[in-house]
This record gives C-alpha cells, structure tokens and sequence, in this order.
C-alpha cells in the first residue's frame, strides 16, 4: 500500500502515460456517445408513436450488455478477415473509443429519455404559448432536465473508463498503444506487481469519485 | 459545439499517433506466461533499436487464441509454447519459417512438508504419489484448468502416469482454479497443495514473498518446455508484414537475441528464466538435452521441414 502511493507521487511516466489514455480514450467516447444520443433521447421523450415503449424497453435491456460480449463482436468486425478490417481499427485507441460510445449510448439514451419524460408538461406548453419555435421548445426541455442528463453522461463515462472487456480484446492491451487503466491493472496483478496494480485502481478510483463529485456541485449550483 | 470540436480534435491526435504514422507496424500475438515475465518488454527495446523504422506491438493472450488471431491475420507473428498444436497450425498452411528459440522447465511445487514424498521423484512417479496421497486424504493438487499452454502440459502428464485428466477432475483432492499461473500459485499456497508452474511465475511469487511453495520435481524430459516463433504465411493470410516477421526472427535467433535471453531474470533471480536454444541445436545435436527438445519440440524430424519454409522477400 506504501509502495503503491510513493509510485503515485513519484509520477511513474507510464502510469501518467495509461491514466491520460483512459482519459482521452473514454472521454471522447462519451462525448461521441452524448452528441448523438441526447437528440435521440429529445426525440423520443417528446413525440408520441406506436413502439415508444418497446424502443425505450430495449434501450433499457442494452445497459446490461456484457463487455467482454461486445468486446468479441467488435473484434469479430475489425479483425482483418472481418468486415470492417480495412479501417484498422483493431488494436487501435479509435477503436477502443468507438466500442465504448456503443457501450454506453444506451446508458445515456435511457437515463436521458427518463429525465426528459420528468420534465413538467408545463414547461412545453408555457414555451409554446410564449411562440417558441420547435428548437427552442426543446431547448428549454432540455434546460430543464440538465442535472438528469449531466448525471446519465457522468455515469455513462464511469461505465467507460471503468470497462475491461472492449478495451481488452479491441485494444489488446499493446504497451504504449492502448494499455489504459482497467487493462494495466489486470496485467499488473496477473504478472504480481500487486503494488502497481494498487496504484493504478487508487488512480481509476479518484477519477470516477472526483467527476461524482464535480457533478453534484453542479447539480446543486442548479439548484 | 466546443464538446465536438474538441472530440474531432482528439480523435485526429489519437488516429495521427497511431495508424498511419511513418513507422510500421510488427504485431506478435504471444503467450501470458512469456508475457508477464516482462522478458518481451526487452526484446521490444532492443528489436527497435535495431531497427527504428518498426514498431513491435504484443498481443498477450492464451496459446490457443493468439494462433486464432493469427490465422484471422490480426497478427503477423506468434511466439508460444505449445508444439502440437503449433504443428497443427502449420499443417493448416498458416504457420511457416518456424525457429526454437529457448526452452526451460515446469516445476512440479507444494508445501515444503511434501505430505506426499515426492521431492527428488521423477515426475510420472510423483503424480502417482499425489494421487494416491490425495485419495487417502492427505494431498490436494491445484490444476490450472484454463486450457492454456500449462494446462495442456499437465493433463499430458497425467496421461502419461497412466490417469485420465477428465476423472480425476471428479475427485475431492483435485482442485480446478480455472485461473492464470500467479492466481493457481497462490491457491496452492493458501491451501497447502502441489501444482505445476511455469519458472517465471514461480520465482516471481517466490521472491516477492506471495507464496512458499518448495520445487519438489524440476528438470526433467517430461517437464521440458520449448517456445518458438513462427512467421503467419503470406499466401495464406493476406496483408501480413512478412518481411518484419522475417527480420524479428533473425533478431531472435542471433547471438545478441539469444543472449538477450539467457540474460533475463538473473540479476533479478540469481537464475535465468529462458535457457537459449538455437547454439544447442546447431552444434550440440547429441547432446541431451538437444535430443530431448527434439523429441518433444520437432515436427517430422526437423524444426521446421522444408514444405514450411518460405523465402525472404
């Protein structure tokens, strides 16, 4: 455990180097994920058709998706034989990014979807009769449901950097490539550097807490 | 808007670092046990010194798969320790230009009290012994049962001391860990058991204290353990790099490869971990220990038969 915290404060340039990866890796890949998910949730949540309930339903089952599961299947896609082996994603961080944005968009949508659906039906109707055009309708929805939504990106991106099974078998846990956070500590404890392995789960831990944190100060700045 | 920006920005960084940069890529899928010693992360230093325009990435994985990934062309090269089935792969045209390039021995470990009294047997009579203690109460032996290269090995030599693998996995005293060597070491440790271990690992665990386990049976024929590398055939797989292929496995088989290995772990040890192969099957055939890698280690009589090999580019 000493051991552990003299390699944190020492700023062992490989541990820096795994923590800025997982960093950057699964940071993008919940910005990716949010650009397109949060439209979709303000779709959803604001019309009415048939199947509503269903796609919701679905969405909600996906957040369950096993990561070594999707990890395989995007290996079977990016390996060389697959269909999408031209691209050379595989053993590649944009990879690794892209598997993690598909992880998590169900989070994202279904979380989002639920704190749109919470909004006060008054807010839409005070914004239309004050003659709000359909962007500002949404707009101020999506205003409304801000700490709801900033939560389903903040736990979207703790399921991201904290995923083993993507980053495994898309990334292959190459040196210097994509070695990130998860698959450097269960390198680490397999190899039975327990303290390096210490060091980093210290490290995976103070993200996901500092980010909660940083969220609930925001929620409550909302107040 | 900014959130974009900044996404399309880093994805540039990553995809500029990475992919199409001028330095080319050499992927070597490998096993975990030649892995986790870290001997690989030396070899990388010293194949890139040599040659600045590569770029060497390992893929760490099981025997089994990391040849999956190279017959899917994921991989260029594969570096294992499993013959019969490095033999399979090369029969299925994946697999050419073949080379030994080190070998040592699994180690048969447990408690220091030997309940069993197999220190100094030879292994087929020591699991005999293990058996026949564990089923009079007194033994328990940890398997890795992970179908890894070790656990391929362990179930040979249960079959060559006369048992079946699959019964004995229906008695009491047999343990299945279903876990990598380090995890399979500490289970044996904590519940004072024999097990077969790979050297790297165990002295590992050994020096940092993890575990006590004594070496009850050591260097022998049956224990032996041959690792080879193998280029992916590029007729077969299309767009591997062959030609980089080529030039690790010159690197590896040269003198400053070889010694590379024989170096490893020493001053960390007090033993080496790999014991270099090439010299001894060039000019030490008749040795013992030659004739025993070429038992155990050679297909057809040879290290790799002519219909295998392939010339450089």
């Amino acid at each position: 455990m000493v051991e552990a915290f003299r390699l944190l404060a020492s700023g062992n340039p490989e541990v820096v180097e795994v923590t800025l990866r997982s960093l950057g890796v699964s940071g993008s890949a919940t910005l990716l994920a949010a650009s397109f998910s949060i439209p979709l949730s303000l779709a959803i949540a604001l019309k009415n058709f048939k199947g509503k309930p269903a796609l919701i339903g679905f969405f909600n089952a996906l957040i369950g998706m096993p990561t070594v599961a999707l990890g395989l299947i995007l290996y079977l896609l990016f390996s060389k034989a697959g269909p999408l082996g031209p691209l050379h994603l595989l053993y590649n961080p944009v990879g690794i990014m892209l598997g993690q944005a598909i992880l998590i968009t169900p989070l994202i949508v279904s979380f989002t979807t639920s704190a749109l659906e919470a909004v006060d039906p008054d807010v839409r109707l005070l914004a239309r009769t004050l003659g709000a055009s359909h962007l500002q309708e949404a707009v101020a929805v999506v205003r409304e449901a801000s700490s709801g939504i900033m939560l389903a990106v903040a736990a979207s991106f703790n399921r991201a950097v904290a995923e083993l099974g993507i980053a495994l078998m898309v990334g292959g846990n190459i040196k210097g490539l994509t070695r990130v956070l998860t698959t450097a500590i269960a390198l680490e404890t397999v190899r039975g550097e327990i303290e390096l392995g210490i060091a980093l789960t210290v490290i995976l831990l103070l993200i996901v807490f500092a980010l909660n944190l940083a969220v609930n100060l925001f929620k409550r700045r909302l107040g | 808007m900014a959130a974009i920006i900044l996404l399309a920005a880093f994805t540039a960084v990553l995809y500029l670092q990475t992919g199409q940069s001028r330095v080319e890529r050499l992927t070597v899928a490998t096993t975990t046990s030649l892995y986790d010693t870290g001997l690989l992360d030396l070899v990388e230093k010293a194949f890139e010194k040599n040659y600045p325009c590569y770029d060497i990435a390992f893929i760490s994985a099981g025997t089994g798969i990391a040849l999956q990934y190279a017959s899917r062309g994921d991989a260029d090269a594969v570096l294992v320790h499993a013959p019969p089935k490095e033999f399979k792969f090369m029969r299925e045209g994946y697999g050419v230009n073949r080379r030994i390039i080190a070998y040592n021995f699994f180690l048969i470990v447990g408690p220091k009290s030997d309940p069993a009294g197999i220190n100094g047997l030879k292994a087929v009579a020591a699991l005999t012994r293990i058996v026949e203690a564990g089923r009079a109460g007194k033994a328990l032996w940890i398997s890795r049962g992970d179908e890894s290269g070790t656990h391929s090995k362990e179930k040979a030599l249960w079959e060559t001391a006369g048992f079946n693998p699959e019964r004995l996995r229906e008695e009491a005293w047999y343990v299945e860990a279903g876990a990598g060597m380090g995890k399979t070491l500490l289970l044996a440790n904590e519940k004072n058991a024999y097990t077969l271990s790979d050297v790297g690992t165990y002295l590992k665990y050994l020096g940092d204290g993890l575990v006590s386990l004594k070496i009850h049976v050591g260097e022998s024929k049956e224990l032996l353990n041959v690792y080879s590398i193998m280029a992916v055939n590029p007729e077969k797989v299309r767009g591997v790099n062959f030609k980089a292929t080529m030039l690790l496995i010159n690197f590896l088989t040269s003198d400053k490869g070889q010694n590379l290995l024989a170096q490893f772990g020493v001053e960390k040890y007090g033993r080496p971990l790999f014991n270099p192969a090439v010299k001894i099957l060039q000019e030490q055939k008749n040795s013992q220990i030659a004739r025993w890698i070429a038992e155990y280690g050679f297909m057809e009589g040879e290290e790799c038969p002519s219909q295998y090999r392939r010339a450089q580019p």
